[in-house]
């Protein structure tokens, strides 16, 4: 593997997490349970939407095959995607969707700060763009935490129930490879023990202010990076991809 | 096409494109708002550069249009409009002429950012209601109408407005 592969392999990373993220917090739309969570969530996801496209572009660049970000977005499949499997998961209840949004979001800031340090000119400038946005996500994130945590018995239960059944998806965050060990070496991409060690400070500090517990399941839920996702990725996609797929040339 | 341009002057081009509004906000424009960076001539073609505010700002697309169609008016229709990402927007560059004329219309306008940034991990900031002037204000939501306003009320005159956040 050559460092332009590593890299457009590492971009896909980074832009599908956002994009399927951005798709889940889409889904909010129209049914948030308050106005100003429903416009908050949209706003959000097109945040997210906008690092992706922003991102896939560069990756199809990188790539040199002629692809575009709607190209990577629209007319791939499963197996092609990389984002982690964190990102995929329903949104379930609010609290659920808060629960991975905080989990994700506290990632989103610990890695775009590094990022931002990037000797790749390009990435690092989407990076100082994207983590002054991703700085609001999280402070809105962490207040719900707060909020639903230190709450009514409700919806300090909900919480709890999400923070438990995403756990296991946090773990592969921080999985590096041969992609990872390439790239680190050009100062492209940061080592992301750092980002984990800042992580699970930030989310042992935040849970226990909330009242809750940090969850103790030890089992790791991995694949993304093989392109082996959950059975939601699929559904998802069918969803997201159709209008593309159906007028595959159209243009407005 | 050649002579057309070349009557033109850098100067001439940005203060045309300063009638172009944004398109949420019409009291500013693109220039006030620090989104048009250069104005470039070369070999037949016009490069308009300029830095997106929001990544995922749907007016972005919205500018470019309304960008190549006042270009068009005079003539020039060779045009490519070139993104770019550093140095990253902020709202630092909105002018301080700019920020009277959001408040004027009803929009408290940002913060200088190291203010806000401190603010942001720790207290609430107070802002003054831009229609009667109180700082007896409260945040509704971080995310208003756009994704670069925020939602406020002011305890005083009841009303609610937005603030353009710092960024």
């Amino acid at each position: 593997m050559n460092i332009q592969e590593a890299k457009f392999e590492y971009l896909l990373r980074l832009g599908d997490s956002s994009l399927i993220i951005g798709h889940r917090l889409s889904e909010w739309c129209g049914h948030g349970p308050i106005l100003e969570e429903d416009i908050a969530l949209i706003n959000i996801a097109l945040d997210f939407v906008g690092n992706a496209t922003s991102i896939l572009a560069y990756a199809g660049q990188t790539e040199g095959n002629g692809r575009d970000e709607d190209a990577l977005a629209y007319l791939r499949s499963e197996r092609e995607f990389r984002n982690l499997l964190i990102t995929e998961q329903p949104n379930g209840d609010y609290a659920n969707t808060i629960a991975r949004q905080f989990l994700f979001d506290t990632y989103m800031f610990f890695l775009y700060e590094e990022l931002k340090n990037s000797k790749d000119e390009t990435l690092a400038a989407i990076a100082v763009k994207s983590h002054k946005e991703i700085t609001y996500h999280l402070r809105h994130t962490t207040e719900w935490m707060y909020r639903l945590g230190d709450g009514t018995a409700e919806s300090h239960e909900r919480l709890q129930n999400g923070l438990n059944d995403l756990w296991m998806f946090t773990p592969e965050m921080f999985d590096m490879d041969e992609v990872d060990a390439l790239l680190i070496k050009e100062g492209i991409v940061p080592d992301l023990n750092k980002v984990k060690a800042s992580w699970e400070k930030r989310v042992k500090e935040v849970i226990a202010e909330a009242t809750l517990k940090l969850p103790e399941t030890t089992f790791k839920q991995k694949g993304s990076r093989e392109g082996k996702h959950s059975e939601h990725l699929g559904f998802l996609l069918a969803e997201m991809q159709y209008v593309h797929r159906s007028f595959p040339d159209s243009k407005w | 096409m050649d002579f057309i341009m070349t009557t033109y002057s850098k100067d001439q081009i940005f203060n045309l494109l300063s009638e172009i509004p944004d398109p949420e906000i019409p009291v500013i424009n693109i220039i006030d708002l620090g989104i048009l960076r250069d104005v470039k001539f070369e070999n037949n073609l016009c490069t308009i550069v300029i830095t997106p505010t929001y990544t995922g700002c749907p007016a972005m697309k919205v500018i470019e249009d309304d960008i190549r169609c006042k270009l068009k008016e005079i003539g020039i229709e060779n045009i490519k409009v070139e993104l770019v990402f550093s140095p990253a927007w902020t709202t630092d560059w909105i002018s301080e002429e700019a920020k009277e004329k959001l408040r004027a219309y009803g929009i408290a306008p940002p913060d200088h950012s190291t203010v806000d940034k401190k603010v942001l991990l720790g207290k609430a900031r107070e802002l003054k209601c831009p229609l009667c002037g109180s700082i007896h204000t409260e945040m509704i939501s971080q995310f208003g109408s756009t994704a670069c306003k925020a939602l406020y009320r002011c305890l005083d005159c009841k009303e609610p407005f937005d603030y353009f956040k710092c960024l």
